[in-house]
């Protein structure tokens, strides 16, 4: 490891843009969000009175800091629309992880057990539809899922159903947009950890009289298991706070946190309830995203 | 410019390394190092992984910064000059390529540093294209090359500036065997025929010897012995040394000094051609495989072969010479088998005596 | 049982590439036909399209985005550049995790989360909401991903190779523009295309920070969406994808170039 804690004055230079960068838009502006989720709403632009003035000082700091008030916060627990939000945007999260996963995995098994010279191939058309349009793959999914939509109008003509399914704004919508849009997300983990493996490891297995299904069970699924929690946490969170698909392909009543906040900043204008439902929103998140983190960032990367 | 850049009395040494230590947090890497290296000399560091070789040879590129001591270079201090300005070149044990340039622009890469006119740069790179048999190879990519052209290209390359001191990290590190011992006489001559002093770090005894004049062996951040290659093998300072550099049987004892010293061992007494040390004094010996002569009778130490192996040129023959001891014997003789009885005879010179330090 | 593997295993790629495909190839069917429902198909037709560069309004917040794409994606290769040679090359300063896990953040945060913040952060600055705006927010958005695709290069690339520069002469500065910023300028170019097609795609944010006059493309898809779908929109992703497919196309040729150098310059 070099010994190098203090840096010359052209590193300094170089360190200084992207540092003063990330402090001004998103630093600054995340402790700005802290302290709005603390304020009184008023009805006025910005519809928040603010709490601390930089003149103020410290007397003055602690003088505004007695009109904290977490009236924002008691709301969130208080009201059943907000705990609704939460409860169902962690299910609906959740479910649709799980079915992620068990799309991805077979996937993933077989591109990481096609032949080597197709893999790079195989991987880059999985991956592809991640760089295209995030909201015109959720809204492609609109027409198939409609009432008149593609597959009920096929099932209809198919003869297996009489009048349409509604599959459209309901839950059950949501989860297929989140499969389909973070499918990419869970595959490319998966196929990572599975293609590392060697394939002399399950000739081992099989040499040793284990059938193909135990050797799946033993040997390549326990092996697969960074991939299997790098994935499920990349599709869990984002997925968690969700605006997109479910204010799409969801129904009037399938209340999601992300869209919810949406609705009380530009709706309601009620912006220290969002901004309190932010910081809920990243207090749960804590947990898996400080396991992602430790997962993406191993010692060598923390460490220069 | 010419290919050599001497300068200075003849006498001062080219460079001084003086009192030089390195810590890296409770790891000391370099502790109170002290060498001269003199003009048109070829020095070898030689010395395990990890013994503070490549952090004092980094410490004269530029790279690191010693805590504490000097390096002057005929007589300039090297302290505080950054790599770019130090006139000093290194062959990076990796060769450190540039992938996105061809051979020629590689070879040219420090001489444009310099702000030389093009016509200089191209008949000096030419020049060293041939020195090296890289010829007809300029317009290669690095990516088209075998390894050993490789490591031609980054000689050239160190080269190309005319520095006063050449520094090579590992440089037959990363070559086959056959190639290597080919790469060593290519070696000596470019260092004889451009007159540049080198300076090369390995652990691979065999290349040290070969191909330096002088060798340093180093261990934990301590320069062991500095001495001529048959120095170095044949009166080892420690017992380090001599355990370091080629194969040994270390032999414990108590010196008597009576009629002509000898050491008593557990299994008969050698005699000792010389001793310094006290009457009484627990010491080991260091012999030579090679140095000890296997007969099936006569005088000497008796012994039982307990195994053997042919080695192409010898065989190397474990002898029990009793109480758990085994001796580790080189013959030519190709007629002996296991169970055999022999009779071993020491050499009559033993320099290699260490006194037990614990 | 190999046999049987095989013929499963071809299944499930098909079944999987049709599911990642399917919808987006309907959409772009959609996009021919004639007629205005869903479930008719009335015929092969371009009206759509025609009827596209005619509405204005989509074509100017089309011009919106792909200046704020292309100006917040430079800034942001610019911006990511710089901290990832901080990252890989400074050793470890002080605040030095700060920076890290400050860089990093917006790769897990979620985007409304992020506009919240961003936008509260204009308001209280006093700071009038529009074009620039739009780019602080995308460049704060895209700047993780190009500093940890250029990282990630920048590791790869053997400190050596700099050292040698140096040791021929060349100051740090010269020593990284000659030698590290060639074998990095692949992931230059796939950073700034990843920051591109992420500010061009992006609705969260951009609702965010961007002001009237301002209308991202996304915004106004967004805005018709809701409404139902509509064939005109259906055009307009068609040409949006068919955009994201050539510039892939680029970004593989790119890559497939840079790799065979790599392969080339590690084996032999």
């Amino acid at each position: 490891m070099k010994k190098n804690p203090t840096l010359t004055r052209g590193q300094r230079l170089v360190l200084l843009a992207p540092y003063l960068w990330i402090f001004a838009f998103l630093l600054a502006p995340l402790i700005l969000v802290l302290k709005i989720s603390v304020s009184h709403t008023i009805l006025a632009r910005p519809p928040y009175r603010p709490i601390f003035e930089l003149s103020d000082g410290v007397d003055g700091f602690w003088t505004k800091a007695q009109t904290f008030t977490f009236d924002a916060y008691r709301i969130l627990f208080t009201d059943s629309l907000y705990i609704n939000a939460y409860v169902s945007s962690l299910t609906i999260a959740a479910v649709a992880t799980l079915v992620t996963l068990l799309v991805a995995y077979p996937f993933a098994l077989a591109m990481a057990r096609a032949p080597e010279s197709w893999r790079p191939f195989l991987i880059g058309l999985a991956a592809a539809p991640f760089w295209t349009s995030f909201l015109i793959r959720v809204y492609a999914w609109i027409a198939l899922l409609k009432d008149e939509g593609l597959i009920n109008n096929s099932l209809i003509a198919l003869g297996l159903i009489d009048a349409p399914i509604q599959m459209f704004a309901t839950r059950f919508a949501v989860v297929v947009g989140i499969v389909y849009s973070y499918l990419p997300f869970m595959l490319l983990p998966l196929f990572a950890a599975l293609e590392r493996q060697d394939p002399a490891l399950r000739e081992a297995s099989a040499d040793l009289g284990a059938t193909p299904a135990q050797t799946f069970l033993r040997v390549t699924l326990p092996l697969s298991r960074e991939g299997i929690i790098a994935g499920v946490l990349l599709v869990f969170i984002p997925a968690v706070g969700e605006f997109v698909i479910p204010d799409l392909l969801g129904g009037s009543d399938t209340l999601m946190i992300g869209r919810t906040l949406w609705n009380d900043f530009f709706a309601n204008h009620d912006w220290p309830t969002a901004s309190a439902a932010a910081v809920l929103l990243l207090v749960l998140l804590i947990a898996p995203l400080a396991a992602l983190e430790r997962m993406r960032f191993g010692q060598k990367d923390l460490r220069p | 410019m010419s290919l050599t850049t001497a300068t200075g009395s003849e006498s001062a040494p080219l460079l001084s390394i003086r009192r030089v230590s390195r810590r890296y947090g409770p790891v000391i890497a370099l502790d109170d190092v002290s060498l001269h290296i003199a003009r048109g000399e070829f020095f070898a560091l030689l010395g395990p992984s990890g013994c503070g070789k490549t952090t004092l040879m980094r410490c004269v590129a530029g790279f690191e910064t010693p805590d504490s001591g000097d390096l002057l270079l005929d007589g300039e201090d090297l302290g505080g000059m950054p790599p770019y300005r130090r006139p000093v070149n290194m062959m990076f044990q990796s060769y450190a390529l540039f992938p996105h340039l061809d051979v020629f622009e590689n070879v040219a890469f420090g001489l444009r540093r310099q702000g030389l006119n093009k016509d200089t740069i191209a008949g000096r790179v030419r020049a060293l294209l041939q020195l090296t048999q890289l010829d007809s190879y300029g317009l290669r990519k690095i990516n088209e090359l075998s390894g050993g052209q490789r490591q031609r290209v980054a000689l050239a390359r160190a080269l190309a500036p005319g520095p006063r001191l050449l520094l090579l990290d590992e440089p037959l590190g990363a070559l086959d065997r056959k190639l290597r011992e080919e790469t060593q006489f290519h070696l000596k001559k470019i260092q004889r025929e451009t007159g540049t002093s080198f300076m090369i770090v390995t652990h691979d005894q065999d290349e040290a010897l070969a191909l330096a004049d002088r060798v340093a062996v180093m261990r934990a951040g301590r320069i062991e012995q500095v001495a001529s290659p048959n120095d170095i093998y044949e009166r080892p300072a420690t017992r380090f040394v001599a355990g370091f550099v080629g194969d040994t049987n270390f032999i414990d004892g108590v010196v008597v000094l009576d009629s002509g010293p000898y050491l008593l061992t557990d299994f008969g007494r050698i005699a000792l051609s010389s001793c310094c040390l006290p009457d009484g004094a627990r010491a080991t010996l260091s012999v030579r495989p090679e140095d000890i002569h296997a007969r099936r009778d006569g005088p000497g130490i008796s012994g039982i072969i307990e195994e053997f192996v042919f080695r192409g040129d010898n065989t190397l023959l474990r002898v029990s010479v009793g109480n758990d001891v085994i001796l580790r014997v080189a013959t030519w003789d190709m007629r002996f088998s296991v169970g055999e009885s022999v009779r071993l005879q020491f050499p009559l010179d033993t320099p290699a005596l260490f006194a037990e330090t614990t | 049982m190999n046999r049987q593997f095989r013929i499963l295993q071809a299944l499930m790629l098909m079944s999987g590439f049709i599911f990642l495909y399917a919808p987006i190839v309907i959409l772009a069917a959609m996009s021919f036909n004639a007629s205005r429902l869903v479930s008719v198909w009335g015929g092969f037709s371009t009206r759509w399209y025609a009827a596209l560069i005619e509405n204005e309004q989509l074509m100017h917040s089309a011009w919106i985005s792909l200046a704020d794409a292309t100006l917040s994606a430079l800034l942001a290769t610019f911006l990511g550049l710089l901290a990832a040679v901080s990252l890989a090359r400074f050793g470890a300063f002080p605040s030095r995790l700060l920076f890290f896990g400050a860089i990093h953040a917006p790769l897990v945060l979620p985007e409304v989360v992020m506009g919240l913040a961003l936008l509260s952060c204009f308001v209280a600055l006093g700071v009038g909401r529009g074009f620039t705006t739009l780019v602080i927010g995308h460049v704060t958005f895209t700047m993780c991903f190009t500093t940890v695709a250029m990282l990630a290069s920048l590791r790869e690339c053997d400190p050596a190779l700099e050292e040698a520069a140096m040791d021929l002469g060349a100051t740090p500065f010269k020593a990284f523009l000659l030698v590290a910023l060639p074998q990095i300028a692949p992931a230059m170019a796939s950073a700034f295309l990843l920051a591109f097609t992420l500010a061009l795609d992006d609705l969260v944010i951009a609702s965010f920070a961007t002001g009237p006059g301002a209308t991202t493309l996304p915004m106004r898809i967004y805005s018709q969406v809701r409404l139902g779908v509509s064939p005109q929109i259906n055009a307009m992703s068609t040409l949006l994808l068919g955009m994201v497919a050539v510039a892939m196309g680029a970004g593989a040729l790119i890559l497939r170039r840079s790799a065979r150098r790599g392969r080339g310059a590690s084996t032999t």
